[in-house]
């Protein structure tokens, strides 16, 4: 059991989750709980908005405002949320295909409007739930459910498709440092008053990703993330051939005079009622 | 004199993926034959956490003893 | 003093929503709705209401249900291709039981079809668009009058059966203009969902109230939820076991179908004495009217029916007036939609006749009076 302020987050009697045994999607939940505790935020103004998948399994367990919506369309759905009550705390947890395929307009949108909302892209590089196709960050190479060959499509880099598209607050981490994601996920959720906040947190898929790829334990899979994890302070020192299949781990931007949408929408209400 | 800590596991919701034993700098946990993690080093814990914060399926509750 | 405006089709739609509550509106451009989203940008920041130009069709109604579920009342509109795109989301709707108004100015398809032009082809489409079974609550209005009071009535059945309703205009309608006298407020009925009386945590989000509908808290009001589109038990959490299911499936069907009295309209004309009866809804109506005075003038007995709800489909009305006259004609923008409708309704009581037209115009008066001629 966890710590008691972390476990009063938790819908208990759903547990144990549906997640594989060792699965870094449960390692994530507890990052975010943990944040969420730390921050003491009240669980009745926390909403945690899903689209479909594994990840998005994810508010099912939380003892919150719990919105597990459609595939890719839990930004959208958010985004309603928190203009109706910017008072929210929302925390939008999302897979790699659902965000970023199915849900990839979705993404870059809510990164133009730098709306407050906190989004974690839990990239486990496949479509675990419905056996292990290929996503958007499945790897060059790797096998896959549809890539029996490996993989042609080149990937997306979450980070650089956030800050591109307008974020303004983007971390990447990985689950096999679980005391960063709590740091970056805690940064992220405070910047929300600020805007839209993008932390990638690498996780893995050992039962469809792993088996096909040679990862097939959690373990294996938590020992190749460290092994391929490059501070964002050394990468800058890298060549680009050097960091060829490395994970770079940081901050990558923080813009901290940035304004929120809803905020910012406040200036149009002003505007229509003559008062600006 | 050094810290002792209690090393809680709830048995239902641990899965045996066997994360928290890898992690452990001091092989305090282990499986047993039902596939669930025990801790059968208590006395060499060094409440690093990182068992806790590791766990999966937030099954690890680590105390510091009175 | 009433206030008479000269307004299209699409800005009475708005100004409808606004009147009935309405503060969120979440669109996507298309023609020929997009008015709507043009007045809602202008008018609901005046009220500190909230519009948001979303990336697709798909977020619009998604943040419209997201702002519904946050405790506003919310609505999205289109035409053709982006309700096929919402329908997903429609369901959505129907089975997280988030009220919502979708306004349907509906133009020629299929796919991008006929952008400028009329029809009524999204009949079936409002019923049977998304997959699994629900009830639905469709208006078509036709007039610009109609446009205003029918979604203040769309909200307020929205807001008391909790799931979504439909404003299914046509392009002519939409762009139309007409006089209209603006209702002062405190002349019509507003209705607000109802909220939860337990405390936070006594509360069961999906136990329904005797009339079948669960109380709905906002997020954000103290209690906590869970929203999915999944099918639930009454706690509000997914479910496979069968009971649960046949509880929460035949619900959200029920639901409707048992208050249809409530909720079914139409209207009548020259009906007394009626031996041929068209029906006919929306702009096509209009001409019907038209055609049925003129020949009521030459002594053809011609009567009218309007289904004002076209979900429910008045289908019982329809029914009890089908055995005492010789033939129905169902002049419709469409290949013969609603005329399945009627010849059910009908049960063979009489002759149905449909007819049909696709060529993006609409039908006029004239030729409407060819068809009853044809019989009479």
């Amino acid at each position: 059991m966890p710590r008691e302020d972390v476990k009063k987050l938790l819908r208990s009697k759903f547990m144990p989750h549906i997640w594989c045994p060792g699965c870094g999607h449960g390692i994530i939940m507890h990052a975010i709980l943990r944040a969420i505790a730390d921050l003491q935020i009240p669980k009745e103004k926390v909403c945690i908005s899903s689209g479909i998948g594994c990840s998005s399994r994810m508010p099912g367990y939380i003892d919150a405002c719990t919105l597990h919506t459609a595939h890719g369309r839990s930004l959208a759905f958010a985004t309603g949320v928190k203009m109706a009550n910017p008072e929210l705390t929302i925390v939008n947890v999302m897979g790699d295909g659902d965000g970023t395929a199915i849900g990839g307009n979705h993404f870059i949108h809510a990164c133009r409007r730098n709306i407050g909302i906190t989004a974690i892209v839990m990239n486990n590089n496949i479509y675990g739930m419905t056996g292990g196709q290929a996503s958007p960050t499945t790897p060059e190479g790797a096998f896959a459910a549809t890539a029996p060959y490996g993989a042609i499509d080149p990937t997306f880099d979450v980070c650089k498709l956030a800050q591109g598209a307008g974020a303004t607050y983007v971390a990447r981490t990985t689950v096999a440092n679980p005391v960063q994601c709590t740091q970056f996920i805690k940064k992220a959720i405070e910047h929300q008053k600020k805007g839209f906040a993008v932390v990638e947190i690498v996780s893995f898929c050992h039962t469809q990703f792993g088996r096909k790829n040679k990862r097939s334990r959690p373990t294996d899979n938590v020992k190749w993330l460290k092994e391929h994890t490059v501070l964002k302070a050394q990468a800058d020192k890298m060549t680009p051939e050097e960091l060829e299949g490395k994970i770079i781990c940081g901050e990558f931007l923080n813009v901290e005079n940035a304004r929120e949408y809803t905020d910012r929408y406040n200036d149009v209400i002003a505007r229509a009622q003559g008062k600006k | 004199m050094a810290k002792k800590f209690n090393i809680e596991v709830v048995e239902k919701w641990c899965k045996g993926c066997g994360l928290c034993i890898a992690i452990c700098p001091k092989k305090v946990l282990e499986l047993n034959d039902q596939v669930k993690c025990v801790a059968v080093r208590p006395e060499d814990c060094i409440g690093c956490h990182q068992c806790d914060n590791t766990c999966p399926d937030l099954a690890i509750d680590i105390k510091e003893c009175e | 003093m009433a206030q008479n405006e000269f307004w299209q089709g699409n800005k009475a739609i708005a100004m409808g929503a606004i009147a009935a509550g309405c503060r969120f509106f979440g669109g996507y451009p298309i023609t020929p709705s997009t008015e709507i989203m043009e007045v809602m940008s202008e008018e609901l920041p005046k009220l500190g209401g909230k519009f948001v130009q979303m990336e697709d069709e798909i977020g619009g109604i998604a943040s419209a249900l997201g702002a519904s579920i946050a405790g506003k009342k919310a609505m999205t509109a289109s035409s053709g291709p982006g309700i096929s795109l919402k329908q997903e989301l429609l369901g959505f709707g129907y089975i997280a039981e988030i009220p919502i108004v979708v306004a349907d100015v509906m133009r020629g398809g299929p796919s991008t079809g006929l952008p400028t032009k009329v029809s009524q082809a999204d009949v079936m489409q409002a019923k049977w668009g998304t997959h699994g079974d629900h009830g639905t609550i469709a208006y078509a209005p036709c007039s610009i009058p109609e446009c205003y009071n029918i979604t203040i009535k769309a909200f307020n059945m929205a807001e008391r059966f909790r799931q979504p309703v439909l404003v299914m205009a046509d392009e002519v309608i939409g762009h139309m203009r007409e006089k209209i006298t603006i209702p002062e407020p405190g002349t019509y009925k507003v209705v607000d969902r109802k909220k939860p009386t337990v405390a936070p945590d006594d509360f069961i989000p999906y136990r329904p109230d005797e009339d079948d509908v669960p109380p709905m808290p906002a997020f954000g009001d103290g209690y906590r939820w869970h929203v999915t589109g999944l099918t639930t038990n009454e706690w509000g959490f997914p479910t496979n076991d069968a009971p649960d299911i046949d509880l929460k499936a035949n619900r959200i069907v029920r639901k409707v179908d048992r208050f249809r009295d409530d909720i079914v309209e139409y209207r009548e004309d020259f009906m007394e004495d009626a031996e041929i009866v068209v029906v006919s809804y929306g702009s096509v109506s209009r001409s019907s009217l038209r055609a049925i005075r003129e020949l009521r003038e030459q002594g053809v007995k011609v009567g009218h029916f309007r289904p004002i709800t076209i979900w429910p489909f008045p289908d019982k009305e329809i029914e009890a007036f089908s055995k005492r006259v010789k033939c129905i004609i169902v002049p419709e923008l469409n290949a013969g939609q609603m005329v399945r409708e009627v010849e059910r309704a009908v049960k063979a009581n009489c002759e149905v006749i449909s007819k049909t037209l696709i060529n993006g115009e609409l039908y006029k008066p004239a030729e409407i009076m060819s068809f009853i001629k044809e019989v009479a």
